[in-house]
């Protein structure tokens, strides 16, 4: 079968961000997105530790140590962008003003629920640092993950295996085989 | 006439002892209080409480506090990073208690300790272990859980510039905790690169009012 590699999902869930839209891209695949949103659309990502209108990486020699990401990268700042502290970052996160959070996940099930915060390996301390805050609080939640695990099991199930980081809030989700609605009716593949 | 500054880092730290609780400022290394905490290093203190959004990176600062088995607990977000092996080990060999907390949420606990409110509900983690056992209340059909404020015996905080009175402004994604941990703590500590005279920060741009500051200590970074 054919399958999209990593960049490809990336660039799928990125056609369809809205042209004015106010977006949080969790780490590691998500962080993809922003290389693909379409030229003539004009997104404002937000950053978990206080920056709206974050732009690309740096080029070389114009690196920041003061200026990350939430993945501790290095970032910049795009022109009308903005810093603010902790407490409004995450104000905007859970009082509804982000329009879409894109999230990586271990799994989704078919209500939308949500797991991305712990396996539960007893050798190493769980993180949930801003996955709580999104999941509960951005108005629309999209999921991008690869479809199996690496040993083959699926990772969209009927119930997750792993506790939940929020119950029935995922809308979308991108995988390297399908786009998949979750509805009232159960998945729908787009 | 007010003058917050003091002369060194051993006096900015000053009163810090067993079993205080912290306010750790920073998101990784951008923002952290770095010489506070080595101050806090030299103080011996031990049986520490500390709030802080990460584990500490290295051998360093939080890292060499936790490695020196001198936190008895940390409440944290995200203690996985990518050179927290400190903090990893304590956890292994259970010599460190963990209270996880969602990030949005510890950071309102901090600010609900610093505005005077006894607790606040929020979506946040409802339907999750991390509400497991805690109280939950249902508004126009949403289920909200309660959670308490959070404060600190001292906030360690970094900022860019301070005038004597100890109006505060910060650098880029380097401000990020430091100023509602500022408000949420019995007494405030900010390291800054420089002191400038009062009335050379424009009100129109100071970050964290004076009213929140109780010392400054000036370090050159």
């Amino acid at each position: 079968m054919n399958q999209l590699s990593r960049r490809q999902i990336a660039w799928r869930a990125a056609q369809d961000i809205d042209n004015g839209a106010y977006v949080n891209l969790g780490i590691g695949l998500p962080t993809l997105v922003s290389d693909f949103i379409p030229k003539d659309r004009e997104v404002v990502l937000h950053s978990e530790n206080g920056i709206l209108g974050m732009g690309p990486a740096p080029k070389k020699g114009e690196e920041d140590p003061d200026l990350i990401n939430a993945g501790k990268g290095l970032t910049t700042l795009l022109p009308g962008g903005a810093y603010f502290h902790h407490n409004d970052a995450f104000l905007m996160i859970r009082g509804g003003h982000l329009d879409l959070a894109l999230l990586g996940a271990y799994e989704v099930s078919e209500k939308g629920d949500l797991a991305n915060w712990t396996v539960e390996d007893p050798s190493t301390p769980p993180g949930v640092g801003g996955a709580m805050d999104l999941a509960a609080g951005a108005r629309e939640i999209r999921v991008i993950l690869e479809h199996n695990t690496k040993e083959g099991a699926p990772r969209i199930r009927k119930q997750c295996q792993y506790p939940l980081t929020a119950p029935s809030v995922v809308k979308r989700i991108y995988t390297n085989l399908a786009v998949i609605d979750v509805t009232p009716d159960g998945l729908v593949a787009r | 006439m007010i003058d917050k500054q003091v002369k060194n880092i051993a006096a900015a730290v000053a009163g810090i002892k067993d079993g205080s609780t912290l306010l750790f400022a920073g998101f990784g290394s951008v923002g952290e209080p770095v010489e506070l905490i080595q101050g806090v290093l030299e103080t011996g203190a031990r049986d520490l409480t500390v709030v802080c959004n990460n584990s500490g990176t290295g051998e360093v600062g939080l890292a060499k506090l936790i490695k020196e088995r001198r936190v008895r607990k940390l409440i944290c977000s995200f203690p996985r990073t990518s050179d927290s092996h400190c903090f990893e080990e304590a956890f292994a060999e259970k010599a460190i208690e963990l209270e996880l907390v969602p990030q949005g949420t510890m950071s309102e606990r901090m600010r609900a300790a610093g505005a005077g409110i006894a607790g606040f509900y929020t979506k946040t983690s409802a339907g999750t272990k991390l509400a497991e056992g805690k109280e939950t209340r249902v508004f126009d059909g949403k289920t909200y859980v309660l959670e308490k404020p959070l404060k600190g015996d001292f906030a360690l905080v970094k900022a860019l510039k301070a005038d004597r009175w100890g109006n505060l402004v910060y650098r880029k994604s380097a401000r990020n905790f430091n100023p509602v941990m500022a408000m949420a703590a019995d007494v405030t500590v900010v390291q800054v690169k420089e002191v400038v005279p009062l009335g050379a920060l424009d009100p129109e741009i100071i970050v964290t009012p004076s009213i929140f500051v109780d010392r400054i200590v000036e370090v050159g970074t």
